[in-house]
């Protein structure tokens, strides 16, 4: 299972492994989303943190030929039952040849990377904004939320009830989980807005997590400036090597005002809310 | 024991592999010891900031890559102070690589440059020089004699030039390079490419082209390292499309002393250390003592290689 990494004597002590794990289940979780679950060892999920992403060598598999690998987010780590999971939508070639793995393949993984979601100390409540796949990104931070004691409100937007994700695993943390879809018209700004200022009126929003969504990011950014709430953000980025050499995964942020390019692989995935600059 | 270790032009390395520009940084520390690479090369600075070009800055095509990532740049101050003390940790040489628009600001690059802990310069000739509409250095051979000519006068330390597959001329200016005072030649850069988006029709690269690297270079490459090994006098270090052991046998064979490995590390981020262990076990399992001996071994029958590409011309 373990690709031990070429690693000498006297030098720092890695923090990133690429390794060959192994498939222990790879199933859908509705019409557009599978979970892979990988066997991993304690080493490398003890580096993990809420936010942070691998690097995933997609199989030549199912007519399908990636070069590149693909980011995804941690979609959970569990150091005492020894599991990495990823949740994915099928789309591109990558995600397509990473579908047709079945229990016991091998899947090369690269990680844990990138700068992972902060919980400040005076920020007892939180509230995690989610649509579609971003919730994966913010998944472990519930998690590690519950670990801290703080108190979370996760709202969860979808297109349909049925892609609804994760309320019974963010439930099980202790959160309030408030679910808005499009099909029930319920996510549209205008209600997200009532919801999340009615939780910053009763004194539930110390600061905002926010993953997958342009809408939902100007929204909070507003309600952020407007009411002093600090906020963070994961944000996606086609990437190449996924540490920071290659520079090709950069988005513009406001710092010290100026525009700046930064690496989502490296200054993020997860950015200041205020830096960042929608799309 | 196999003897691993090379000699470019006067600089000894423990070993011929080593990173290609802009395929390698300081955060690759956090993978694995970057003290087992026969050199670290950086990424191309130029003297002035640089934002780079717009994304998206890669795409893939058929097992390999198109980018056009701008050679964004801290400038020179960030890199003397930060970069060089970074790598000061190593006794594995630096090899700095540099850019210029035009030749003032190459050779002043140069000069700041040469510092204590950098081993060697690679002048990256193979970028556009807005002096010559944009067109890069190390297309002519006369620009190519011009700029080495140069960057020559502004250094003591070795020159390592660059080239660009993107020339008709690869032994003109090879030689060019080594008469303008080039100590070696890094063959090659990128070759000029470019993907569409079929269902957008929109170039894939936010720079609509770019260069073209993974191992659908290696044989253009691997043949201008020829080229250029048999053309000039100085080492050839080979660059373009490298991800296994048998590659850089291939390389060494065709006249190349070194190799730089790029894109390979990219979808295995130990790519240069397997292929360095696989590189010793191959030369060991033959029998051969020194990786030195496959330099140039090429069994040609010494045929004119000036006829043989004109004759693929027709």
């Amino acid at each position: 299972m373990l690709q031990t990494p070429h690693v000498t004597a006297g030098a720092d002590a890695p923090s990133a492994f690429d390794l060959d794990l192994r498939v222990k289940s790879n199933i859908a979780v509705n019409g557009e989303y599978r979970m892979m679950v990988l066997d991993a060892p304690t080493h490398l999920l003890e580096q993990c943190k809420a936010g942070q992403f691998f690097n995933i060598l997609c199989p030549q598999a199912g007519g399908e030929s990636p070069y590149l690998r693909r980011p995804m987010s941690i979609y959970g780590f569990y150091p005492e039952k020894n599991e990495l999971h990823f949740l994915y939508k099928v789309g591109g070639a990558g995600t397509r040849a990473m579908a047709t793995l079945g229990e016991n393949d091998s899947l090369t993984v690269f990680g844990p990377l990138g700068t992972p979601f902060t919980i400040e100390d005076d920020w007892k409540n939180l509230v995690l904004v989610a649509r579609g796949v971003g919730l994966a990104t913010l998944a472990p931070l519930a998690l590690e939320a519950k670990r801290l004691g703080r108190r979370l409100t996760a709202i969860c937007s979808a297109r349909h009830p049925d892609y609804l994700m994760s309320i019974d695993l963010f439930e099980g943390l202790g959160a309030r989980v408030i679910a808005l879809t499009d099909a029930e018209g319920t996510s549209t700004p205008e209600n997200l807005e009532v919801v999340v200022e009615k939780l910053i009126a009763d004194g539930r929003a110390d600061a905002f997590y926010t993953c997958g969504s342009n809408r939902i990011l100007r929204l909070l950014q507003k309600l952020g400036e407007a009411h002093g709430i600090p906020g963070q953000v994961a944000l996606e980025q086609q990437m190449a090597c996924g540490v920071g050499m290659c520079q090709c995964c950069v988005r513009k942020f406001n710092r010290d005002d100026k525009v700046v390019n930064l690496r989502v692989c490296r200054e993020g995935p997860v950015f200041d809310m205020a830096e960042a600059i929608a799309w | 024991m196999v003897d691993l270790t090379v000699d470019i032009a006067g600089l000894k390395l423990k070993n011929p592999i080593m990173p290609a520009s802009g395929t390698f940084s300081e955060e690759l520390a956090e993978v694995f010891d970057l003290e087992q690479l026969g050199a670290h090369v950086t990424k191309t600075i130029t003297r002035d900031w640089r934002d780079g070009n717009p994304t998206p800055r890669v795409c893939e095509v058929n097992g390999s890559m198109l980018n056009s990532i701008g050679i964004p740049s801290k400038g020179v101050g960030a890199f003397l102070e930060k970069v060089v003390p970074f790598f000061k940790r190593y006794e594995t040489p630096l090899v700095v690589s540099i850019s210029g628009n035009t030749a003032d600001e190459f050779a002043t690059l140069c000069q700041e440059v040469s510092v204590e802990g950098v081993d060697a310069i690679e002048v990256n000739i193979s970028c556009p020089n807005i002096e010559e509409d944009g067109k890069a250095f190390a297309i002519r051979p006369s620009s190519t004699f011009e700029i080495m000519q140069r960057l020559r006068a502004a250094s003591p330390l070795p020159l390592w030039a660059k080239l660009t597959p993107n020339t008709g001329e690869v032994a003109e200016v090879a030689r060019a390079a080594e008469e303008g005072g080039a100590d070696a030649l890094v063959v090659s850069n990128t070759i000029l490419s470019m993907a569409i988006d079929i269902h957008t029709r929109q170039p894939r690269l936010g720079n609509l082209m770019g260069g073209l690297s993974g191992p659908a270079l290696k044989p253009i490459a691997l043949r201008m390292a020829y080229q250029c090994a048999r053309a000039a006098s100085i080492p050839v270090i080979g660059c373009g499309g490298i991800s296994t052991a048998e590659d850089v046998i291939e390389y060494l064979i065709a006249g190349a002393t070194a190799v730089q490995v790029g894109t390979a590390t990219f979808i295995h981020p130990t790519a240069m250390l397997t292929i360095l262990h696989d590189l010793e076990a191959w030369l060991a399992a033959q029998g051969i003592a020194s990786v030195s001996e496959l330099i140039g071994s090429v069994i040609d029958g010494e045929q004119d290689i000036e006829t043989s590409a004109i004759a693929v011309a027709q």
